[in-house]
């Protein structure tokens, strides 16, 4: 990761400045210096904890000219409420007994899992086990039909949705753009949910870094719909980095890339949960799961199979029985990563 | 149980031992051809990591004899140098920007072009009025000196030419603006206000008002009837057209077309019932034309127009966001749904507005924002109250035309945008798809 510094010479800039008084007496969210996560570095939590802002002082806010009129083509409504930090290791989403159908086919029976401040979720599993299901009621997208999804103190359904936008981000499995926007106006969409927040602030610097992260920067003026698959899957993960949201949900974020960038991807997930950020991502390559995911929960016909460290919940045994197809499963000689692999015949002459 | 591993094993099992691997020789085609080691493999049935895997039946014995030292058996491994670091991409963080007129450009250029067209317009005519004199008696009447016109001059300049160009302004800007919202409300650009029904859903009213005779408000009866007619349309269109809480653009399209068939057989059963002076009359405005405009026109569009276009900017930034989808726009905070009705009724305000006084006229809100978007992209901050600009100016010009191209006779306004729109139109779809290679 020491190779990424140089990508990110903007990160860490504050280090140097005394931590000035409390401007508010909240900490908002996006405000955090990325790379040194304040519920990790500081103070444990609460909302004295000083870490993160070291800004060499209050920023003063900017001036906002014709409040009234900016106002009025915004929304007119007060900006929502920024969230709070979470401690590193406390829950932030979960679902308990969770139950979907989507007309008579149960797609997820009372699923139950928890998604904790500063990990990396891998959701594996066979096609149509629901793990995309999973994802949308973590998301709020959907309302189950039995149990609930929650988000921070809530159920993902009572937050109002620009509250919501500000506390989770979402990758969906495809990206769509009905007009041609370019890669930059898209990736500024990101910013949208902290329009009149104080985060406002920093809508270009996250813009920038969301874009060099994702390597889209080189074709940042061109229209999105101009680009092949792979770069737009790039494009939309840009947006969602640059939200900058406390929990990441991420929906096969690594299905049309290449072999470079699906790691690129998941380093950049890594590296957002070890800044305190919780990030769920749904996978088909269970390697890439193996050798990133803190945990991973492998879901079999609308249910969590097994759930933990993927050095345990790997086996070949339950893995050739969840998707039906004898893998084994080897320790990669140098890192001891599991690599799963489908037992194939050898290739005579 | 389908999934029995051991499955391959026995055909495996004649050439697996026999197979010198992982003596460390460092060639390539071992390796490759090396099955997977024994020493670090786990078998079905043995959930956790198994150091010397013992049971005879599972694959291990279609691999290599077992071998305790595996990490040297991979002495092979086909790994490339890796540096500690990717090496750095090529940055651009610079963000070039794509050729797009710039949308300040563009805006003065719509608002100098809607002046000197106004005065070209006030102008010209069977009355021709120099341009001085116009700009004389526009002084005068504001307070700034300058000198009236003759009476006849006066008159029609003030009562005839302006309340007509001022009303073409009004319904052009209202068509272009409700155009803009309506594609980013859909997501294409080729939805228009008639998409949903809300055109021939105002129009029913109109037909109705004049077939009937009504005339309980005077002037204002016609444009009251069509604005209430259409906006009944788009609320009956929007529920039935919602299940389960949302609303999908297909449902929402396909209603549509089912009230604009339900509209036409309206409009047809009024007319069936209309005499023949009533008939003329609904002819002539259904064609559309800003013939007949007067100030109490200009007052009664008014409002619903300005309401219209004051709203209309507040959800500019949202809509740019639904072009993303429903689902990822409402991720990034959007109510959907909320949005979608506030837009339905903005753009009934609008639509009835033009409707009702200047009949249907196509195509203005359908050219004018797919020409802004192309000059200054899609965003729209810029688009909506641009397409209202640039509605404003293209159907000041094309009164300007349908009165002067073949006096003393005056083409109906609806058929001249309509004649010069779709072929245009047409050369646009093509230009555009192939360029794009496509629409989404």
């Amino acid at each position: 990761m020491n190779g990424q510094q140089g990508h990110h010479g903007h990160r860490g800039q504050d280090q140097h400045g005394p931590h000035g008084p409390r401007a508010r007496g909240r900490q908002p969210y996006g405000k955090r210096v990325r790379g040194r996560p304040p519920v990790r570095d500081g103070a444990p939590d609460g909302p004295g904890a000083d870490a993160g802002t070291g800004t060499g002082g209050p920023r003063p806010r900017r001036t906002r000219w014709l409040p009234s009129v900016r106002a009025w083509a915004r929304q007119g409504a007060a900006p929502p409420e920024p969230p709070v930090a979470a401690r590193a290791g406390s829950t932030v989403a979960s679902a308990h007994g969770l139950t979907v159908r989507h007309g008579d086919r149960t797609v997820l029976h009372g699923v139950e899992l928890s998604l904790a401040a500063g990990e990396l979720l891998a959701l594996v599993g066979p096609n149509g086990a629901g793990k995309s299901t999973l994802l949308a009621a973590l998301a709020g997208d959907l309302a189950p039909d039995a149990g609930e999804a929650r988000l921070g103190d809530r159920r993902c359904l009572d937050w109002p949705a620009p509250e919501l936008a500000l506390r989770r981000a979402v990758l969906p499995q495809s990206a769509e753009l009905a007009f041609p926007f370019t890669v930059e106006e898209v990736v500024r969409m990101g910013r949208a949910p902290w329009a009149g927040t104080d985060a406002e602030d920093e809508d270009a610097e996250a813009v920038a870094e969301a874009m060099a992260d994702t390597e889209v920067g080189e074709f940042a003026g061109r229209p999105f719909s101009s680009l092949s698959g792979g770069e737009r899957a790039r494009v939309a993960l840009a947006r969602v980095l640059a939200q900058r949201a406390p929990v990441l949900l991420l929906d096969e974020p690594t299905a049309a890339l290449d072999l470079r960038h699906q790691e690129l991807v998941l380093r950049l997930c890594r590296e957002r949960a070890a800044e305190g950020t919780a990030v769920a991502v749904v996978l088909h390559d269970l390697g890439l799961a193996a050798a990133y995911a803190d945990r991973a929960a492998v879901l079999d016909g609308g249910r969590v199979a097994l759930d933990g460290p993927p050095d345990e919940v790997f086996t070949a045994e339950a893995l050739s029985r969840i998707y039906q197809q004898p893998v084994e499963v080897v320790r990669h000689p140098r890192t001891a990563a599991r690599l799963v692999l489908p037992v194939r015949d050898r290739r005579d002459g | 149980m389908t999934t029995e591993p051991r499955a391959p094993a026995g055909r495996e099992r004649q050439d697996g031992p026999a197979r010198p691997t992982g003596r460390g020789g460092a060639d390539e085609r071992d390796r490759e051809d090396a099955p997977d080691p024994a020493g670090e493999r786990e078998s079905a049935g043995e959930p956790d990591r198994s150091t010397g895997p013992e049971r005879p039946a599972v694959p291990e014995q279609r691999t290599v004899p077992e071998r305790s030292a595996a990490p040297d058996v991979y002495a092979v491994r086909d790994t490339a140098p890796v540096p500690e670091a990717l090496p750095p991409r090529a940055k651009a963080p610079s963000l070039p920007r794509t050729r797009r007129t710039p949308a300040a450009v563009l805006t003065v250029a719509l608002v100098v072009a809607l002046a000197v067209l106004t005065l070209v317009s006030v102008g010209s005519g069977a009355y021709a009025i120099p341009l001085t004199d116009v700009l004389d008696s526009l002084l005068h009447r504001a307070g700034l000196g300058g000198a009236p016109l003759d009476r006849v001059g006066e008159s029609v300049l003030w009562d005839v030419r302006l309340p007509r160009v001022v009303l073409g302004a009004l319904v052009g800007a209202s068509l272009g603006c409700a155009g803009a919202l309506m594609q980013g409300m859909f997501g294409n650009p080729l939805a228009e206000p008639g998409v949903i029904g809300i055109s021939s859903g105002a129009a029913v009213g109109a037909v109705a008002s004049i077939a009937l005779g009504l005339s309980f408000l005077g002037d204002w009866t016609v444009a009251a009837c069509a604005f209430t007619s259409g906006l009944a349309t788009v609320l009956v269109v929007y529920v039935l057209s919602r299940s389960g809480g949302r609303t999908e653009v297909v449902t929402l399209i396909l209603t549509g077309i089912a009230v604009n068939a339900f509209a036409g057989a309206l409009i047809g059963l009024f007319l069936f019932f209309a005499d023949n002076a009533a008939l003329t009359q609904i002819t002539f405005w259904q064609l559309g034309s800003l013939a007949q405009a007067t100030w109490p026109k200009v007052l009664a569009v008014l409002p619903c127009a300005l309401i219209g276009l004051l709203l209309a900017p507040r959800y500019a930034r949202r809509l740019d966001l639904l072009a993303l989808g429903e689902r990822p726009a409402r991720h990034l905070g959007v109510d959907v749904e909320r949005l979608r009705l506030a837009l339905v009724l903005v753009v009934a305000l609008l639509t009835a507005a033009a409707v009702a006084v200047a009949g249907v006229i196509t195509f203005v809100g359908l050219l004018v924002p797919h020409l802004l978007r192309m000059a200054a992209g899609p965003g729209h901050r810029f688009l909506v109250p641009g397409s209202a600009l640039g509605g404003a100016v293209v159907l000041v010009a094309a009164d300007l035309t349908a009165r002067t191209a073949v006096a003393p006779a005056e083409l109906p306004l609806g058929v001249l945008t309509a004649l010069i729109g779709s072929p245009f139109f047409f050369w646009l779809l093509r230009r555009t798809r192939r360029r794009q290679g496509g629409w989404a």
